[in-house]
């Protein structure tokens, strides 16, 4: 780490660091000796199966049912499919899912040559479909390069959601054209808790629209024309998270998105998904998106929505580094970590603003080469919207003075309506002004030796590395998970056995076949 | 007089400005034409016919090339008549989380426990979680969220007699159920057929508080479904929780 400028202890980061090490492997054994359904449908996503039946339920979804309800999945749903490929005379991959949803196909665990063949006929099919990922991130690279990226840090971020597509796609381009460099589409309310991904372009959604693989193409398409014409790459997030996450994230890569939510412990926290689940679930997705070149953004902002952004600003630096952990076993480099954090403090509380300077120069210096994602403030936005512009305005020069890589534009209509037209120029002109006049004061802005930043950030890091402390002491072997049982994330006791989806994690069996999973880590 | 005493004694009112009775307010808003001098006209004839008059069009500002966005100051010229001012009042105040706390503490000295549930074949969650879970709607965090209420969502497709079971095992006193489908009024079938399910089960008077809520229910109808609230579209989370809080303080949940 270079010079701190919050004089922190290297010996404490280090320490941090380890713990977090610590306190992850245990998950990370547990994420490599399970599958879920969702996993094993992405595996069949990747191998080109697509569609759905005519009750809108997935092929993928339908071939894995038949192969749980015939043979289990402790053994993956690869092997057992690919020997019917080979033993029975179906003409793809589709419609072996269609005869088996009839029950017309029997399944079986092939053995010795059988299973030779049908492992090398499978990872032949999946590594076709990440050879298109790949393809997509050369692509995406090219257009950069050609086109001209973004002009400048931090990236500005703005969000559209209007549940249609088709009304999606003209909003995101106004909204690029008047400033933004990502787009993200707002999911629908409980797309998250739908153990399948909807099929086709959507036109009805709740407060947002549905992530399915037809959206993203229109999605990314009518942002490459808009690109085009303004002379910088426009990036489109979505979100890889809940019950689906594999598989969105495979999408995410064979449709050229550009960035991803994707957080290590948000579903289990406020979606009660079951946190097994989740931690399969989410080494998977890290996979896909490392080797799709797609940044990843983490929801600790969301921490601070429920808890006190003081009492609890250490909960957020824990997250942080326990996201960054998984998501460099899982292949992700520096570049695609977008942590998150948020501007939540009651902006009534004395010192407020140094506060929240002091926490987001904490983890600008914590984590030095990663794309900070940083979030306006929600929590204390109150409908007076006069007000609630200033408040932006002080959520931006944080950011202009912290280097953040990302940044989610503040609206001043937060928690009143969906942003006018108008409100989101004014929010605009808002991040433009004090990037315009304060961008560059990072080179003069230094906290004073022993200050008051300096001691607060010296704070939450040491209140950190407590928090990890006692959770690396818990009982069990997967300490994270006792601590995530037991309350100590926020009020939620999400024990390891219970929440959403657990009845669709399956421990391995011994021959355990994902050859998606075996290409991704092998890096070929 | 004080002046308190005068404006509650005034039964007309106009805007205030900077001085008593000049009628002056602040609008803003878009206007899909390219700025220019007609623009601005446009603008004010807006204004005008919103009621402003005179009207000063202080700033006009092109945003792309379809729209222009203005900041007007003008005389309003109509007036306030308090004594027509209606307000329609909720049977329950609506309470801060902190305040729901504060008083289930106060009155039931230990948690609210609150069961929710989607029964019936329905497997439309997202009312239920959009209530419950710590995410929430609306920008309101879910009763998870509630530090003094112990939350137990059964999830989708439960049975209506695993719903009383499970009442009585964690001693609910509430039971949120979520109807979505409403194909054959299954919602309307489903919900009578819960409900006395629980008046079978409990003495009389014992049973939990039945909350029923879904896009497509009567909030009126709760004597012909045997429930004690129907919550309708858009219900937050925080008005389900000042109405439990409601009724508990107001006898109806179990001492």
């Amino acid at each position: 780490m270079p010079r701190s400028d919050l004089g922190l202890n290297p010996q404490a980061v280090r320490r941090a660091r380890t713990l977090a090490r610590q306190v992850g492997r245990p998950v990370v054994k547990l994420a490599r000796t399970h599958t879920t359904v969702s996993v094993e449908r992405a595996v069949l996503r990747l191998a080109g199966v697509a569609g759905a039946d005519p009750d809108g339920i997935p092929w993928v979804n339908r071939l894995v049912d038949a192969v749980g309800a015939d043979v289990g999945l402790q053994h993956g749903v690869a092997l057992p499919v690919w020997d019917a490929m080979l033993t029975g005379r179906h003409a793809d991959l589709t419609e072996l899912a269609q005869k088996a949803a009839t029950g017309g196909v029997r399944f079986r665990i092939p053995e010795g040559a059988d299973s030779t063949r049908a492992a090398r006929l499978a990872t032949r099919h999946v590594r076709a479909g990440i050879r298109s990922i790949d393809r997509r991130r050369a692509e995406r690279e090219r257009m950069v390069n050609k086109i001209g990226d973004a002009p400048r840090k931090p990236w500005i971020y703005l969000i559209v959601a209007t549940g249609d597509i088709h009304e999606d796609i003209p909003q995101a381009q106004n909204a690029a054209r008047e400033g933004a460099d990502v787009i993200a589409v707002i999911r629908s309310t409980g797309q998250s808790l739908l153990d399948y991904v909807p099929e086709g372009a959507t036109r009805e959604g709740y407060a947002g629209t549905y992530a399915t693989q037809e959206n993203f193409r229109l999605m990314r398409a009518a942002l490459d024309d808009v690109s085009r014409e303004l002379g910088r790459y426009v990036r489109l997030t979505n979100y890889a998270s809940g019950l689906c996450m594999p598989e969105i994230a495979a999408l995410a890569g064979l449709e050229r998105l550009d960035m991803m939510l994707n957080d290590s412990m948000y579903g289990i926290l406020f979606r009660d998904i079951n946190p097994i689940r989740t931690f399969v679930d989410q080494r998977f997705s890290r996979q896909v998106h490392a080797r799709a070149g797609i940044i990843i953004n983490t929801g600790e902002d969301n921490y601070l929505t429920t808890a006190d952004a003081v009492n609890e600003a250490h909960t957020v630096t824990v997250s942080q580094l326990l996201n960054e952990y998984f998501a460099k076993e899982a292949g992700l480099e520096d570049w695609q970590l977008g942590l998150g954090h948020a501007f939540e403090i009651n902006p009534d509380i004395p010192d407020s603003f140094r506060l929240e300077l002091a926490h987001a120069l904490l983890a600008r210096e914590l984590f030095p080469h990663a794309p900070l994602k940083w979030m306006p403030p929600t929590k204390h936005m109150t409908g007076d919207v006069f007000r609630g512009y200033l408040l932006d305005g002080f959520f931006n020069l944080v950011g202009a003075m912290t280097g953040q890589g990302i940044l989610l534009v503040g609206m001043m209509t937060e928690a009143v309506v969906t942003p006018f037209l108008s409100d989101r120029d004014l929010a605009l002109q808002n991040v433009r002004y004090v990037m315009n006049a304060a961008g560059n004061l990072h080179e003069d802005f230094h906290p004073r030796q022993g200050g008051f930043i300096q001691q607060r950030a010296q704070q939450v890091l040491t209140e950190a590395v407590e928090l990890l402390e006692r959770i690396a002491a818990e009982p069990g072997r997967a300490p994270l998970l006792d601590a995530i049982g037991d309350g100590t994330f926020g009020l939620m006791k999400r024990p390891a056995t219970a929440g959403k989806g657990y009845d669709g994690v399956v421990r391995h069996a011994p021959g355990y076949l994902n050859p998606a999973t075996e290409i991704l880590e092998a890096g070929t | 007089m004080t002046a308190q005493q005068d404006a509650k004694d005034k039964r007309i009112l106009r805007p205030y400005g900077d001085t008593t009775g000049d009628g002056m307010v602040q609008v803003s808003f878009t206007l899909p034409m390219p700025h220019d001098k007609r623009a601005e006209g446009a603008a004010q004839q807006l204004a005008n016919k919103m009621g402003l008059d005179p009207a000063m069009v202080v700033h006009a500002k092109p945003m792309g090339p379809d729209f222009t966005f203005f900041v007007v100051y003008g005389r309003a010229n109509h007036l306030v008549d308090l004594s027509k001012v209606t307000v329609v009042e909720r049977e329950y105040p609506l309470l801060t989380a902190k305040e729901v706390n504060a008083d289930i503490k106060r009155v039931l000295r230990r948690k609210l426990v609150v069961l929710g549930a989607c029964i019936g074949t329905d497997a439309h969650t997202v009312g239920i979680d959009a209530i419950l879970n710590v995410k929430g709607f609306a920008g309101e965090k879910g009763l998870e969220n509630y530090r003094e209420i112990k939350v137990v969502n059964l999830g989708a497709q439960v049975l209506v007699a695993e719903l009383v079971g499970r009442a009585r095992e964690e001693k609910a006193d509430a039971v949120l159920v979520s109807q979505v489908v409403t194909q054959r009024d299954a919602h309307l079938k489903n919900t009578r057929e819960m409900s006395a399910a629980f008046r079978e089960a409990y003495p009389a008077g014992r049973a939990p508080l039945l909350v029923v809520g879904g896009p497509r229910f009567d909030e009126s109808a709760t004597t012909e479904l045997g429930v004690d609230r129907i919550f309708g579209r858009g219900t937050t989370p925080g008005e389900v929780a000042s109405y439990l809080v409601h009724a508990m303080v107001h006898g109806r949940a179990r001492p």
